[in-house]
């Protein structure tokens, strides 16, 4: 990935999870800190895949961050968590996976559907367990927190 | 006693108007339940009890005999009621607000809708549709043609969702649209790749909302409101596959 690259795919990210944000009707002062989780969750899981972390290990590492991440957004702004997470989730999102299993079934070729098909359901399955998991670190980092006070 | 009755009256009636706004804009439930806990206690009900499920609210307070229900009926998402609520909640337990005053607030909040200007929603979409699409496939010359079937698309979604109230059924139509505009502009010379402009014209449709909460829902216990709003996710995607995969039949 040049560097050219890096910032076009940082910049169409910062802009795409705000323009998901604004369809959604999410606070104007949410706005800004989503965008950045979105951009860090998707280069999370980017540079997996550059370092051959494969594509379960990167989008469940990335959906870990997004959680973590937009916890402590939500703790910094005094917001929900709901305003940060669902945004920046989207870069994520197995678009074009699910196109092209929607698109060799619809063409009969279905042994090709079924390798994408199985794609997209991993896919979706390790950013579930992503999130999961990003949820069993707030609530311990909860639990120290209140500890220590 | 009656004024006693009174406020349990009007304690009852905030928490619940609360938790109905929230569930109808999009929230987790678990949320739900913290934040009505929250107001009872904070108005001084000794005990609550709660039931709250993504179709109704049922709640009693102070163990009496009775629990009233909040059906909710429309579901939308609307991020920023449910931030409104927060702030309000926040600022009843620290007695900045007194609870006339939060009801008055929330009725009113249940009332007035303050989405972005419409012109922005339309940016907005395009916004999605085309970085998303250079971010997927590296596909730069297509940009300009997947923000402007990504703006159409979405577009025929809020128009029919309008007037028809099947949030499915303005999915299909707009995947459709999507579908017919991709292949006419490849048609027309300007755009290269029909899969791209699709993959990233989709996008400002993919259900985030009902995705992220049914996880958070199954994972924090609430096995009935969680795979619901798994199915209300599962068939949002097959409606969009569907208006996709029909125009495809026909290419």
């Amino acid at each position: 990935m040049s560097i050219t690259e890096f910032f076009i795919e940082a910049a169409g990210n910062y802009v795409a999870t705000i323009g998901f944000g604004i369809l959604l009707n999410i606070p104007r002062r949410a706005l800004n800190y989503a965008g950045w989780i979105g951009v860090l969750g998707y280069f999370v899981y980017k540079f997996l895949v550059i370092w051959g972390g494969g594509y379960v290990v990167g989008n469940m590492l990335g959906a870990v961050v997004i959680g973590v991440a937009s916890l402590q957004a939500a703790r910094i702004k005094k917001m929900p968590m709901i305003l940060f997470n669902i945004p920046a989730l989207v870069p994520l999102v197995p678009g074009g996976q699910a196109y092209q299993m929607i698109k060799y079934f619809a063409l009969g070729q279905n042994a090709t559907a079924f390798t994408f098909l199985i794609q997209v359901v991993m896919i979706s399955g390790a950013i579930a367990f992503g999130f999961l998991l990003s949820e069993l670190v707030n609530r311990v980092q909860q639990r120290v927190w209140r500890h220590r006070r | 006693m009656s004024s006693q009755k009174k406020r349990d009256q009007l304690i009852l009636h905030t928490a619940l108007t609360a938790g109905r706004i929230m569930i109808e804009n999009g929230s987790e439930v678990e949320r739900v339940e913290d934040t009505m806990e929250r107001i009872a206690h904070n108005a001084g009900a000794k005990t609550s009890q709660l039931f709250v499920m993504i179709t109704g609210i049922l709640m009693a307070i102070n163990g009496e005999v009775g629990a009233q229900i909040e059906p909710v009926k429309r579901r939308t998402f609307d991020l920023e009621k449910i931030s409104v609520v927060n702030d309000l909640s926040r600022q009843f337990a620290a007695h900045k607000i007194t609870l006339q005053q939060f009801s008055n607030q929330l009725d009113h909040l249940d009332k007035s809708t303050k989405y972005f200007p419409f012109w922005l929603q339309l940016l907005a979409a395009a916004m999605v549709s085309g970085p998303l699409e250079v971010v997927f496939r590296h596909n730069l010359p297509d940009f300009w043609i997947t923000c402007v079937v990504g703006t159409v698309g979405w577009l025929v979604f809020y128009l029919l969702s309008k007037f028809i109230q099947i949030r499915f059924l303005s999915e299909f139509a707009a995947a459709a649209t999507i579908g017919v505009l991709a292949i006419w502009s490849v048609h027309l010379g300007l755009g290269n790749s029909v899969d791209d402009i699709i993959i990233g014209s989709v996008m400002p449709l993919v259900p985030g909302v009902p995705i992220t909460n049914s996880v958070r829902d199954i994972l924090a216990g609430n096995l009935v409101s969680g795979p619901a709003r798994g199915v209300e996710a599962l068939v949002s995607a097959a409606a969009i596959g569907f208006g996709i995969a029909m125009v495809l039949q026909f290419l």
